[in-house]
């Protein structure tokens, strides 16, 4: 059994989905975030997790030119972090601001035209060619290979792919924390849920819109850095390939709900991987070219049925 | 002598895509200005017009399927069905949702129409595109039109080879813009009609005012499929005219969906959303700009490059191309922050007998 169809399954399907379903949910984070607090559709996010990539690799290459560290990726990324959360800042202020009272579609148009702006301003500094991240081939992890192979059921799994995923976990309970027990956490969810009424009550709106860029900047760095090493290598384009399938995350988990959007991430990243399985004889049951597609269809399809997503987010 | 035809062939060109620009830029007219839907997925729109006129004009070919060979209008109303029928499902399915789903949607069907004309290789020829598209004037200079009805009918093989060897290379060029430019017209003339008609009123009715157009008894819902729809039929026109003047299409670079889109709203809100005039003269515009900042930007890489060495100019050249994004993106902020309605505004029609 195992031997037989579980062993390809988990090891090439199952947890790479996990993987990238990992990387989708953090992503989506931030879209349900400004979605549901700041009421428009971001689609500048994708670049933001790019160019927390490029941060971390610059940061991470510049260490080892002058100080002679080499520094993990993990590492590095923290000052990245803080890096993109100021310029998201700075977007934030001198771009979406001034439409705050302006029907949302000016948002939404002033973010799609700033996913160009920074998009173009990486490939300007950078270039447009493909860096690599992380050198060689990341072998499975040994101690889990033998522990599993013993009980024959043998999982290999690289030493990324368990960095991605505790780090999602870890990210995760500090944002549940963050949401459930803290102040500013309680007026985020209050403006989301009713940004009037919240005013009315006395929370500091601005103080809210800063703190969705700081989380969301954090968790689009975060699955931007992840998402790098998980394929080894930056291009200006990841962010972009990542922002439809993040879409369809928060839609599915129903939109201002962050829980929902790791759901949903979780599903999107599983689907995508899972529809390349030959479920059906030998061939891929979905070609792997069209896994853009899955997570569309999956977005549209909720649009049709349930367009508050499963967790009853907000619909508008 | 050549010099100065260099320069009308370069202004025939500004104009042939700066007016192909204007069609795209008067169907977002149709579905943003008029409307008020939020469509980032022109470039899709135009894609499929594209490769529809492509698969059915073309002479048969081992490289993609069809080739058909038909008249090249029939290739072109074809694209532009599809590309409406394409939005009529779109339209179905997201106008009841709020603008952002809207955009959402858009966005995922350029990026679906991308990977259908990436995967589907024997169907398109994949990533390697398709070439030899027949261009309007100068496909009568290829033998399977001469060797065929009607234009065999006036003289043989060998009396047009003749005739087309005494005219200059270039004499298709004015004529293909010539007819771009009629097409302009055409679609400006019919949506100015619209756009007074009581349909084009409602439209505006709707826009402003979603529910009391509603409660006045308008079918909102239905009204904005329709303006969808039409906006997209005029983008699958502006594609197979596209498609004409490139000759050879590939799914990735001619229509490079953030590029292509993105251009065409900066045209849009430049030259001011409502208004078909402030549509077309904001393509030209742009597109000179746009077309002009290549020029410009290579030549100060060329005298930075005179004056200096201290580091390699190859850089700046293969880059410059991000530059003129950049700058696009950031006039886009400005227009849309300091002149929201663009350089002509949208003007309403006069109430009735007022006029």
């Amino acid at each position: 059994m195992w031997a037989s169809f579980g062993f390809e399954f988990v090891n090439f399907y199952f947890i790479p989905g996990l993987v990238l379903g990992c990387i989708y949910a953090l992503g989506a984070i931030g879209i349900t975030l400004t979605f549901g607090i700041l009421r428009f559709a971001n689609f500048a996010h994708g670049e933001v997790m790019m160019t927390g990539a490029y941060f971390t690799w610059t940061i991470s290459t510049l260490a080892g030119l002058w100080l002679g560290w080499s520094l993990h990726p993990l590492v590095a990324a923290i000052p990245a972090i803080f890096a993109a959360i100021g310029i998201l800042m700075l977007i934030d202020r001198y771009f979406y601001k001034p439409f705050r009272n302006a029907p949302t579609i000016m948002v939404v148009m002033a973010s799609f035209g700033m996913m160009l702006v920074v998009r173009s301003t990486v490939q300007f500094i950078w270039g447009p060619n493909q860096l690599t991240f992380v050198k060689g081939i990341d072998k499975p992890n040994e101690a889990v290979r033998q522990f599993t192979a013993d009980l024959d059921l043998m999982i290999l799994v690289p030493n990324k792919h368990f960095w991605i995923m505790a780090g999602t976990v870890i990210i995760m309970l500090c944002f549940t924390y963050l949401l459930e027990r803290t102040r500013i956490g309680k007026a985020m969810r209050a403006v989301s849920d009713s940004p009037d009424l919240a005013r009315v009550t006395g929370i500091d709106v601005e103080a809210v819109v800063r703190a969705t860029w700081v989380v969301g900047g954090f968790c689009a760095v975060a699955a931007g850095v992840f998402l790098a090493m998980d394929i080894q290598f930056l291009e200006t384009t990841m962010g972009f390939r990542m922002l439809l399938p993040m879409f369809a995350a928060a839609i599915l988990g129903g939109i201002g709900r962050p829980f929902g959007a790791v759901f949903g991430g979780l599903i999107i990243g599983l689907a995508e991987e899972l529809s390349a399985y030959p479920w059906i004889g030998d061939a891929p049951f979905i070609s792997p070219g069209y896994k853009t597609g899955v997570a569309f269809t999956i977005m549209i399809i909720m649009l049709i049925v349930r367009p508050s997503g499963l967790f009853k987010g907000r619909t508008f | 002598m050549d010099q100065l035809l260099g320069f009308f062939l370069y202004f025939l060109s500004l104009l042939t895509v700066g007016g192909i620009y204007a069609l795209l830029a008067l169907g977002l007219n149709v579905q943003w200005g008029f409307a008020g839907l939020f469509n980032v997925g022109i470039a899709g729109f135009a894609a499929v017009g594209a490769y529809t006129y492509a698969l059915l004009t073309t002479d048969v070919s081992p490289f993609h399927m069809g080739g058909l060979g038909l008249p090249l209008a029939i290739g072109a109303i074809a694209a532009m069905l599809l590309s409406g029928a394409i939005a009529g499902v779109i339209g179905v399915i997201c106008i009841r949702l709020r603008a952002d789903y809207l955009a959402i949607a858009t966005i995922g069907i350029a990026e679906i129409i991308k990977l259908f004309l990436k995967n589907q290789t024997e169907l398109t020829n994949g990533p390697r595109g398709i070439n030899k598209i027949p261009r309007a004037w100068e496909h009568f200079t290829e033998e399977r039109f001469y060797t065929s009805a009607p234009m065999s009918w006036i003289s043989d093989a060998a009396g047009w080879q003749a005739f087309f060897d005494s005219l200059p290379r270039w004499w298709w060029q004015p004529m293909f813009t010539l007819t771009i430019l009629l097409v302009i017209f055409g679609v400006y003339i019919l949506l100015e009609r619209a756009r007074l008609s009581p349909w084009g009123r409602m439209m505006t009715a709707i826009r402003e005012n979603e529910h009391a157009a509603q409660a006045a008894g308008k079918d909102v819902t239905r009204r904005r499929i329709e303006a969808f729809i039409l906006g997209a039929v005029i983008m699958g026109m502006a594609g197979a005219l596209f498609a004409q003047h490139l000759r050879l299409i590939d799914p990735t670079n001619t229509f490079d969906p953030a590029k292509m889109t993105f251009l065409v709203w900066v045209m849009l809100i430049a030259g001011g959303s409502g208004n078909n005039r402030g549509a077309i003269l904001g393509a030209f515009l742009i597109w000179t700009i746009w077309s002009g900042s290549e020029l410009v930007i290579n030549t100060s890489i060329e005298i930075i490059a005179n004056y200096q060495d201290m580091f390699d100019v190859g850089v700046l050249r293969t880059r410059a191309g991000y530059l003129r994004m950049l700058l696009i993106g950031i006039l886009l902020q400005f227009i849309l922050q300091r002149y929201p309605s663009g350089i002509l505004p949208e003007s309403r029609p006069a109430a009735i007998g007022k006029q």
